[in-house]
């Protein structure tokens, strides 16, 4: 049973629901949308995107992050997401690949570009090369083949050349369906 | 119930053409395999669950199309390009098109086996087109003779009269019907007797052309689920730490820093069963830090105290067994199977003009997939239901059936598309875990490998030495070739005839052998503990480098151009019979040289600044060659241009086949560059990205350039590994061109490094 309600406070239905207090947490800012972290301050981001939010697009590497699946935009930065403690991200902008797109679904220049060239192998680390690629054009809208050589990303299938031709399409403002 | 509940039309004892009314009025057609005599699928079965499509095309009443892929996509692109067969004979709008990555097909079998509803269904294994070609064309031509049938009622107008372009049905006065309004008359329809013959190749309208991969934007958006993006409610998340001897022991453990980690629910200890060969069960003593989420996991593991002790294995070591094969080969002693031994190559050897010898060294291999192992499982009681990156979800299926005694036809096996393969797949130990954590837990179970675990636990490719001794005649003509193979096989364990031992390490058929009228090879056995298993290309990979090479060298001893070489060699276009099945055409093997060469300016050979290198080779049923450049500049070695041209016969999808050839390409310059693996006290060396080094953008080259050989006249053949082995045998050549360096020995960059 409820306590008896004190005086002059609305009676409030009995519902056998204790409210819980609200806890602090980190607060980010994941694809234009807020979110308070209230776990383990010293999970990397990559679990919180993975485990907790279900946003599986940034992907497991390595415990490294060496070859380049887990990066995500921090600020406009590409960073491994593995190697980013949550309580560091505190009121930090991050980008993932699902985010890379508007909200209307609408491709990022890249994005399409990737389609138009069929640069995608197995695609497990195409979500790496696409925030690799796309911090890339933001830092350099037109790189040249040295620029796209220092991308941090590697891959099995062989995607590299035509990842190089899809930067390449984006950069000169070709992306769009032939 | 539809009148055609059990219409069906036998193509053969096992394989029947089937129509089925979906319950939403569609047009389901596809080709099921079943003992003969068994009754056809009841429509019941298929209901509007889109997953159980088999080999199969759903057409709805709006005209949009389903179709199956029934083989995992590894990123080979078999789940574009099987459905692309089947739209095309249907004169499907591809536009329209939708693709399934369908799940294990397995049904109850009348003998307690199990019943594989689609065939085989199998990734990565460079077999998928040929092996899917006919019965999809089947499907396809019989889907739309159903439609066209319930045009010509409609319309009244005979069949024959009709033709079928982009989903619409058009009759020579123009009247137009689409396959959606029509597929309920379709449905309803009595089956022809015979399989309605596919169309004849000059009417494909999608077969030949470029198509993007069907999950391209989901890839791209991040939205397409991998095996690893799965979860299921309750489920814990489990990550290991191997033993790092296979054979070895656990001498103690202590688990309490890991259990209070918040978030661990539970240690296990894993064991790998004597009984059972590798890829069934586990692949070395384990265990298992069970838990609440992926972090708590991982710090459970890290806080885990193990001590291992070492078996029988912590004696071998990579380098040591190197020196042993080498003895091997020096020592004459008898081989362990004599592959081929054709015409009389120690009579040959006495009338030597010249003589070349060389030995080539080829490291282990691991197969780098990007996807680590991974599974999901939750176990009922007498069902399972799993998510497996797999190329091969029976053998999947044949592990949990083991490890559970469930029924398989109660064991569901999802198959999404799969973060590359490679051959790793095709074994199971990573199930076996999952299975057998979830039993002792009693809780679905994530699996998840760690890269060290993955890098560290694999069923490598084998190391190997190859010796090849060459006899040049008076008339300057290979007329001996006698070469020696040393190499732990990687079929050891796994239940393969000892004297079949040698399949997996060099085949009865590889360049030169049928040209030279003296060919020996002899395969000689080694042992050794480390996990051995199927890898990409293989034996084509090791074997293509020592004899490519070896064929530049001969060249080079003859004084002459290596083209020629290799072309007088292969001598006027002919057809030869191969031991394996199957023949080698001379002709198109010497075409796809010469486009290459054509292609990289070969004529100026002897007098680039650059080194030219070339190389070809042929494998079931297809023929590829490699011309690539290189420089040198202040001694750092540049790839310049790489040359590719490949005929595989038909093409079904240009565009996804181009993707392939230049994968391959990268991934044997990346695997030939920088790759090994190394063990040191039984331990491998390599335990992340930076021991093992793919290659980066700026060692690459920027582009391949793809040559595709038009040939509409013969089945499609394999291609989805056909460009790995002459890359690097064109590389090494083009590097003896520009530096005079020859390298023998594997990886490339390392021994150049040394040798220069």
């Amino acid at each position: 049973m409820a306590p008896a309600q004190a005086h002059g406070t609305p009676a409030v239905p009995e519902s056998g629901i204790t409210p819980v207090a609200v806890r602090s947490g980190i607060a980010v800012e994941i694809n234009g949308e807020r979110f308070v972290h209230t776990g383990d301050p010293q999970m990397p981001l990559l679990w919180y995107l993975r485990d907790v939010l279900w946003l599986t697009g940034t992907k497991y590497g390595g415990e490294h992050g060496e070859n380049g699946a887990d990066l995500v935009l921090v600020d406009g930065k590409p960073v491994s997401a593995i190697g980013q403690p949550m309580n560091r991200l505190a009121d930090k902008r991050i980008t993932t690949v699902e985010g890379l797109a508007a909200n209307d679904g609408t491709l990022h220049p890249l994005q399409q570009a990737f389609i138009d060239e069929d640069a995608i192998g197995c695609g497990y680390c195409t979500p790496g090369w696409l925030i690799a690629g796309v911090a890339l054009l933001k830092r350099k809208p037109h790189p040249d083949d040295s620029d796209i050589d220092q991308l941090p990303n590697s891959c099995r299938c062989g995607v590299q050349t035509r990842v190089r031709a899809a930067i390449k399409r984006a950069a000169a403002g070709k992306a769009g369906p032939a | 119930m539809s009148a055609n509940t059990s219409n069906g039309i036998r193509l053969s004892r096992r394989r029947f053409l089937q129509v089925l009314a979906g319950a939403a009025g569609a047009l389901v057609v596809g080709v099921r395999f079943a003992e003969a005599g068994e009754p056809p699928l009841p429509p019941e079965w298929l209901g509007n669950d889109f997953h159980d499509l088999g080999a199969y095309v759903r057409i709805d009443s709006e005209g949009n199309v389903l179709i199956g892929a029934r083989d995992p996509d590894t990123g080979t692109g078999v789940a574009t390009a099987l459905p692309m067969i089947l739209a095309d004979e249907l004169d499907a709008d591809w536009n329209r098109v939708s693709v399934v990555h369908l799940g294990l097909g397995v049904e109850a079998g009348n003998d307690g086996h199990p019943l594989w509803t689609y065939g085989r269904q199998r990734g990565g294994t460079g077999d998928s087109i040929p092996a899917a070609w006919a019965d999809l064309r089947l499907a396809g031509a019989l889907a739309r003779w159903l439609i066209t049938q319930a045009a010509a009622r409609r319309l009244g107008i005979a069949a024959d009269r009709l033709r079928c372009e982009a989903g619409t049905v058009i009759a020579p006065d123009g009247r137009r019907v689409t396959y959606g309004s029509l597929v309920d008359d379709a449905s309803k329809l009595d089956l022809p007797t015979h399989a309605p013959a596919p169309k004849p190749p000059q009417r494909y309208t999608l077969i030949g052309k470029p198509v993007g991969d069907v999950d391209a934007h989901a890839i791209v958006t991040g939205q397409a689920k991998y095996a690893i993006d799965h979860h299921e409610a309750e489920a814990l998340v489990a990550v290991l730490s191997h033993c790092p001897w296979p054979d070895g022991s656990l001498a103690s453990i202590d688990t309490a820093p890991a259990l209070a980690v918040k978030g661990v629910v539970k240690v296990l200890q894993l064991k790998p069963e004597a009984d059972q060969p590798p890829g069934h069960t586990v692949i070395a003593p384990a265990v298992a830090v069970l838990a609440e989420s992926t972090w708590a996991a991982l710090q459970g593991r890290d806080r885990l105290k193990l001590e291992w002790k070492p078996g029988p294995s912590a004696a071998e070591n990579s380098a040591a067994l190197e020196q042993q094969a080498t003895a091997l080969l020096d020592s004459q002693s008898a081989p362990t199977t004599r592959v081929r031994d054709d015409g009389d190559v120690e009579k040959a050897s006495k009338y030597a003009a010249i003589r070349v010898e060389a030995t080539y060294y080829q490291p282990w291999l691991a197969h780098a997939c990007a996807e680590p192992m991974n599974c999901l499982v939750r176990i009922d009681k007498d069902k399972a239901s799993l998510v497996v990156p797999t190329q091969s979800p029976q053998q999947a299926c044949a592990v949990v059936q083991r490890l559970t005694g469930i029924a398989p036809e109660s064991i569901a096996i999802r198959v999404p598309r799969v973060g590359g393969g490679y051959g790793r797949r095709l074994d199971h130990d990573y199930v076996a875990e999952a299975v057998l954590l979830a039993k002792a837990a009693n809780k679905p179970v994530r699996l998840l490998w760690t890269r060290g675990e993955d890098f560290t636990h694999d069923y490598y490719r084998p190391a190997s030495v190859h010796k090849i001794n060459a006899v040049i005649d008076h008339k300057r003509n290979l007329a001996g070739w006698n070469q020696r193979i040393a190499s732990a096989s990687a079929l050891a364990g796994r239940g393969v005839p000892a004297d079949r031992l040698w399949s997996s390490e060099v085949s009865a058929d590889q360049l030169p052998a049928g040209l030279v009228p003296n060919f020996r090879s002899d395969w000689y056995a080694q042992q050794s503990a480390l996990p051995r298993g199927p890898h990409r290309a293989m034996p084509h990979l090791a074997n293509a480098f020592a004899a490519e090479s070896f064929i530049d060298e001969i060249a080079h001893q003859l004084r002459e151009d290596p083209m020629k070489t290799r072309l007088r060699l292969l001598g006027e276009p002919r057809s030869i019979t191969l031991q394996g099945g199957g023949t080698l055409d001379t002709g198109r093997l010497r075409n796809v040289l010469q486009l290459v060469a054509d292609r990289i300016d070969w004529k100026d050979w002897l007098h680039s600044v650059n080194g030219l290198g070339i190389a070809c080779w042929h494998m079931d049923g297809a023929y590829v060659a490699h011309a690539i450049e290189t420089s040198l500049q202040n001694d750092k070695l540049g790839i310049e241009r790489v040359v590719c041209a490949v005929d595989v016969g038909r093409v079904i999808n240009p565009l996804g086949l181009e993707g392939q050839v230049a994968g391959a390409t990268l991934d044997a310059l990346s695997t030939a560059l920088n790759l090994a693996i190394t063990t040191r006290d039984g331990k491998v060396q390599q335990h992340d990205w930076k021991a093992y080094p793919l290659a980066s953008m700026a060692q690459l080259p920027n582009s391949v350039e793809t040559i595709i050989v038009p040939d509409d006249g013969r089945p499609p053949a394999g291609a989805s590994f056909l460009a790995m082995p002459t890359a690097a045998p064109a590389l090494a050549n083009s590097v003896f061109r520009v530096s005079a360096v020859r390298v023998r020995r594997l990886p490339l960059m390392r021994e150049f490094l040394r040798l220069s």
